[in-house]
This record gives structure tokens, sequence and C-alpha cells, in this order.
């Protein structure tokens, strides 16, 4: 009795997975392993093979042939560096504080691997399977967890990751890297903020913080790119970028400015560790933005209900719909300048945010007014009427502050 | 709209790979090389006469102008039962520091007997620093004239023996002196005998006129309105005969006999 009463608490803590909804035997102990592993594994060569791919892929786009030297097509270019890097000396500045200093590598790896988890890679949604699959006769979901706090683990794991870089700054005693990690900082946490708030627009159509249950929420292509009205997906995507330091927001790495940004004084391996979490949060966020808009493993499966439908059509699906948003990824970092430092900043709190926060309140009162019976075109109506009246205050405020920012002569300025 | 246009430029580059928008330029370093440039500074040789002896006289000349102080030599003097060089005197000891020479040609401009130029080569990499010094007997050429290739040297890419030395030597010899440009005066080379003078690069020098069109134009300066062009003294470009590409035979030496004229000409 005490038993049951605890595996449901622990279930009901760690997972709507029906996995972990009965008895927690040596089977499921051993489903959980596999799907540990074949996630870590799964991430690492796909980490690898991003880097393949984004090299050849901008120097196509530059006229150049990219790596060709280390195997087929230079596949193995990636592990070459890695194995270089490994064997390069461990270098650690005299000012440095040690155990900061090799903490923050794992705390910039680390969340980049978790993030991962919750992520649905197959399953079928259709002819109301619900994603659940069978394996070694315990039934599951093709994602490592799906914890009741679902999504809100990745906010708070792209939260966790800004302590590597900033601790990454701060513990290499030199000013550089501290520059760099204090504008990863403002950056990151900035547009936090907006991805935060685009993902709320995703959460109020799916009605669940799962995973699993807002990938099964857009079968059928009521994907949420369009269920939600395009906007926060367009948001979403440009403070994901931002977040994760990618081109055109890569200030924190500006070698005019800042040599290598934060990771300036790491050499070798802890080197190795900050250039594999960027990619792995590359990888990771181009999953979480086809699980979030794009309904992740979800697609025609053809009334299969084998493994074939199970298995590998859905991670056909959820694999292509994830190559768009690399290429999308690369593509921006091919065409787009670095944005200034203001910019990003001006991008960030004068129009991600406020719009993100409108185009929220306006499905809010949309879905308000669907529940109670109003007019919806009303409804709508007057939402937008009351959004443009504050986005028309905003303005004013911006321009009021400008002014009088320009009014204040600096010191050192004029006479 | 222009970030877009910014987008469209990358895709079309991108998905025109094979065509001209996206055709990639770059060279396949160790399988192709590209052409090297005409005065190209590589690795150095010492030259020797067409009968064998060797051209350096040991005057440390090249020793003392070297800013890398890379060179090192001795003189002595020549046995004159057996001379190794035609003077008094031949360099017994040379030695070119490579891991501190700068390649500046200087040492060849400096040396007044042609002895010390440089071929083309730059692809030479050494596992001690005893390799990067050569000496003299690294550095001589052999008997057929052409430049000792050494282990750790790479003289797959494209190297043509007949171009194989200074270029800039060749268009100014003796000593560097400018006045020289386009005369021969400069004696014959072990394996190559004399060699031409780098016309390629002069009439490069005289700037982009379309080859074939400035003997006419010239032409008619001489025949019509006298000195408008010749009044420009830097013009490096002689449209007289005697000037024009020499050929191969060694007899074309004598045709030092008309510097004076053509110094008279540089020096109005």
């Amino acid at each position: 009795m005490t038993s049951t009463l605890q595996s449901h608490v622990i279930a009901g803590m760690l997972a709507n997975d029906p996995l972990l909804s009965g008895e927690v035997g040596l089977t499921t102990l051993l489903v959980v392993l596999i799907k540990v592993v074949v996630a870590f594994v799964g991430l690492l060569l796909s980490v690898i093979l991003m880097v393949w791919f984004e090299r050849k892929v901008i120097a196509d786009m530059q006229n150049r042939f990219g790596p060709n030297r280390a195997g087929p097509f230079g596949l193995f270019q990636t592990i070459a560096d890695g194995m270089k890097l490994i064997f390069k000396e461990d270098l650690m500045p005299a000012r440095a504080d040690p155990f900061v200093f090799k903490l923050a590598p794992f705390l910039s790896l680390i969340p980049a691997f978790l993030t991962f988890a919750i992520v649905p890679i197959a399953g079928s949604f259709n002819d109301g399977l619900d994603g659940v699959v069978t394996i070694l006769g315990q039934q599951t979901f093709m994602q490592v967890a799906d914890p009741q706090i679902g999504i809100l683990l990745f906010l708070a794991m792209s939260s966790l990751a800004i302590y590597g870089i900033m601790l990454a700054g701060w513990a290499s005693g030199s000013k550089y890297p501290l520059l760099g990690s204090v504008r990863a900082t403002a950056q990151m946490v900035s547009y936090e903020a907006a991805l935060g708030l685009a993902l709320a627009s995703v959460l109020l159509i799916a009605g669940s913080l799962s995973t699993n249950a807002i990938v099964n929420g857009q079968a059928g292509f009521r994907w949420n790119v369009w269920m939600t009205g395009l906007v926060p997906f367009v948001i979403f995507t440009i403070a994901a970028t931002a977040e994760l330091n990618r081109p055109p927001f890569d200030l924190v790495e500006a070698e005019q400015e800042l040599v290598g940004g934060f990771h300036t004084e790491y050499s070798s391996f802890r080197f190795a560790m900050f250039f594999l979490a960027e990619f792995l949060n590359t990888v990771t966020m181009s999953a979480i933005i086809v699980t979030l808009f794009f309904g992740g493993p979800s697609g025609p499966t053809f009334g299969l209900t084998n493994w074939v439908g199970v298995y590998i059509l859905p991670f056909f699906w959820f694999f292509l719909k994830l190559l768009v948003f690399l290429c999308m990824f690369v593509l921006f970092r091919a065409t787009l300048p670095r944005f200034r430092y203001d910019q990003v900043m001006d991008l960030g709190w004068k129009l991600l945010i406020p719009a993100s926060l409108g185009w929220f309140l306006l499905l809010v009162a949309v879905r308000v007014g669907s529940d109670q019976g109003w007019n919806l075109v009303a409804t709508g109506l007057a939402a937008v009427a009351g959004l443009l009246a504050g986005a028309f205050l905003l303005i004013l405020s911006i321009r009021a502050s400008a002014a009088k920012r320009e009014a204040v002569s600096l010191p050192g300025e004029g006479t | 709209m222009g970030y877009l246009n910014g987008f469209g430029v990358v895709i079309k580059k991108w998905i025109g790979v094979k065509s001209a928008t996206g055709a990639r330029i770059t060279t396949q370093y160790p399988e192709e090389t590209r052409p090297k440039p005409e005065r190209f500074h590589g690795r150095h040789v010492l030259n020797r006469y067409e009968d064998g002896m060797e051209k350096c006289i040991g005057c440390e000349l090249c020793a003392g102008v070297c800013p890398a102080k890379c060179i090192y030599v001795r003189g002595q003097d020549n046995d004159p039962e057996n001379p190794t060089s035609p003077g008094e005197r031949f360099g017994f000891v040379y030695e070119i520091n490579y891991l501190r020479c700068i390649h500046c040609d200087l040492c060849v401009e400096a040396c007044p007997t042609e002895a010390i130029t440089e071929t083309k080569l730059f692809e030479f990499a050494f596992t001690n620093r005893a390799d990067a010094i050569y000496t003299k007997d690294e550095l001589l050429v052999d008997d057929s004239g052409h430049p000792q290739q050494l282990p750790w040297e790479n003289w797959s890419g494209g190297f043509d023996p007949a171009q194989d030395s200074s270029g800039w030597m060749r268009a100014t010899a003796p000593s560097g002196d400018a006045d020289f440009v386009g005369i021969v005066a400069w004696a014959g080379e072990l394996g190559y005998g004399v060699r031409d003078p780098q016309r390629a690069s002069i009439e490069v020098e005289s700037g982009p006129v379309p080859a074939g069109a400035h003997h006419d134009d010239a032409a008619q300066d001489h025949g019509e309105h006298g000195d408008a062009d010749h009044a420009d003294p830097t013009e490096p470009e002689s449209t007289e005969p005697e000037s024009t590409p020499a050929t191969k035979t060694p007899g074309h030496f004598d045709s030092s006999a008309d510097l004076p004229e053509k110094k008279r000409r540089f020096g109005k």
C-alpha cells in the first residue's frame, strides 16, 4: 500500500509518463537507462554532425569547400578538432578563481544536455496513440522525461546556462572575459523575458506545460505556428537566436571588441566544452522550436501502427523539421552582420517584450471571449484597440525619455 | 527589405554551388598549386658560371646587408693551381639560417657577381634546427645547374627550372640597379646560359597598356610629336630595339656595350 502510494507520488512529481505511473521495477529502470543513453549519444552525435554541417553549408554560401580532408566529405573534421583540443595545454590565468574557473564549463554544458530530455523525438500522435510507445512491455513516451513542469524546465535550464557564461568571465580574472560575460548576462536576461512571453502564448493554446501534451495538441497539422498567429513564433525565434548568442546576436564573442569573449582564457578541453555547449544549445533550441510551434514528431503516419509508423516516420518528420531550423540558424549566421549593443537592447526591451506581451494579451482576450460566449469579432477589435493605445503610449514614453536624455549634456561634452 | 535581399544573395550562392554565381574559388592546395608570382622570394641558391666555377667571391656584402643577420660568409684565397672561382678569392664558408631569413632579397641585390639568387621554393620545413642552417654544400647548384632538392623540401609545386631565379635580379642586375632594367648585364649560369631579362614584369610596371598597342604608340611619338611621352623620366619602358627580349644566345652578353647610351637617356 505504502509502496503504491509512494510510486504514485513519485510519478506525480516526476512525470506524466505512463512508464512511471505503475510499479517502478527493474524493467522500468532499464527502459529509462536505455532512453538516457540513446538520447545522450544521439545528441552528441548530432552536435558533431551539426558543427560539420554548419561549416559545410556556410562554405557553400561563401564559394568555398569547407572541411574536406578528414574522412569522406570532411565528416570527421569535428572529431579531429576535438582530439586536437584534448591534447592541447590546459591553461589557467594566475588571477583566476580555480574552482569556479573549472566549474563554469560544466555549468554551460550540463543544462544544454538536460534541456533535450523533454523533447519528444518520435512516437505516433495519430490514431489516438498520444505518442505512447511500448518498449520492453512498458508503455512510455519517446522522450527522456516528461516532468509536470514540462517546458518550464527549458526556461530554467536556459537561465542556468547563463551562470556558466557569467562565472566563466568572472573567474577568468581578466578584463575581456568579464566584459563579454557582462554583455552575455544582460543580453540573455533581457531576451529571456521575450522568450517566456512568446512561450506563454503557446501554453495558452496547448493548455498544458507537458511537451507531450503540447505536441499532441498539434497533431493533424494544427501547428501552434498558425494557431498562435505567427507572431509568437517570430518573436521566439529572434529571442532564441539571442539566447543562443548566435549571429547576429553574438556580441558576447565579438572578436573585434572582446577577443574571444567569456572563453578568452579557456583552452584545451574546457574550451571544447563551451564550444560543444554552444552547438548543443543550437540543436536543442531548434528541437524546442519544432516541439512548440511545428508539432514535433507528429505528422502523417499513413495508418501504420507498427515500428515504421511509431518510430521511423515520426522521427523522420521530427528530423526534417529540425533540419529546417538548423539551416535557418546557419543562414542567419551567413547573412546578418552583428548588431550593435544598444540595438540589441532596444530590440529586446522596446520591441520584442511589448510585442510578445501584447500578442499574449490579445490571445487571452480571444480565449476569454470564446469561453464567455462573447462576440469574437467585437472582442478582438476591442483588444486590438486597447493594444494600439498601449503601443501608442509606449512609443510616446520612449520618445519623451529619449528627448529628455538628449537635453541633458553629458560631462565633458559641449560647454 | 534590405535584409531580405541579403538572404536572397546568400541563398543564391548556396543553391548555385555548381553555377557561375556559386562557383568555388578555393585552390585545393597540396594537390593544386597556384602559379607563383614572377618575383617570388624563396630559398636561395649559390650559382656557378657555365664552366662550373663558383660565382661567389666571398666578399661578405650579402652578410653585411642582411637585416636579419642570417648569413655567415668567410672568404679564402683561391688555390692558383685549382681555383674555385675565377677571381682572387672564393667563399669557403657560406651559411644561411632559415629560421631567421625574412626573404627580403637584399643579399641578392647586394651581390656584385649575381652569385646568390632566390628560387621560388617556399615549401620547406625542418624537424630540427641543424637542418634549418643551409650550408654551402646545400645551397650550391648541382653539376647540371639546378638547385639541389633536399629531403625536407617539396619541389613538386609547379616549378619551372628556367624561371627559378630571382625575377627582380633578372630585370635589374647588376646589383639591383634600376638603370639596368631590361638590359642583360650578367654572366651565364651553369645549365642555363645567359638568362633572359624579365620582360613580363617590366611591362606590368609601365601600366595597363594593352599588349601590342604600346609599340605602335611609341613609334608614332617618335615620328610625329616628338617628346610628349618622353617628358616623363620615370617611364621605364623603352622602345629601342636593343632592349627588346633578348634571345638565348650566350653572345648576347655583349649587349652591355650599349649601356652608356642607355644610362644617359635615363639620367637626363
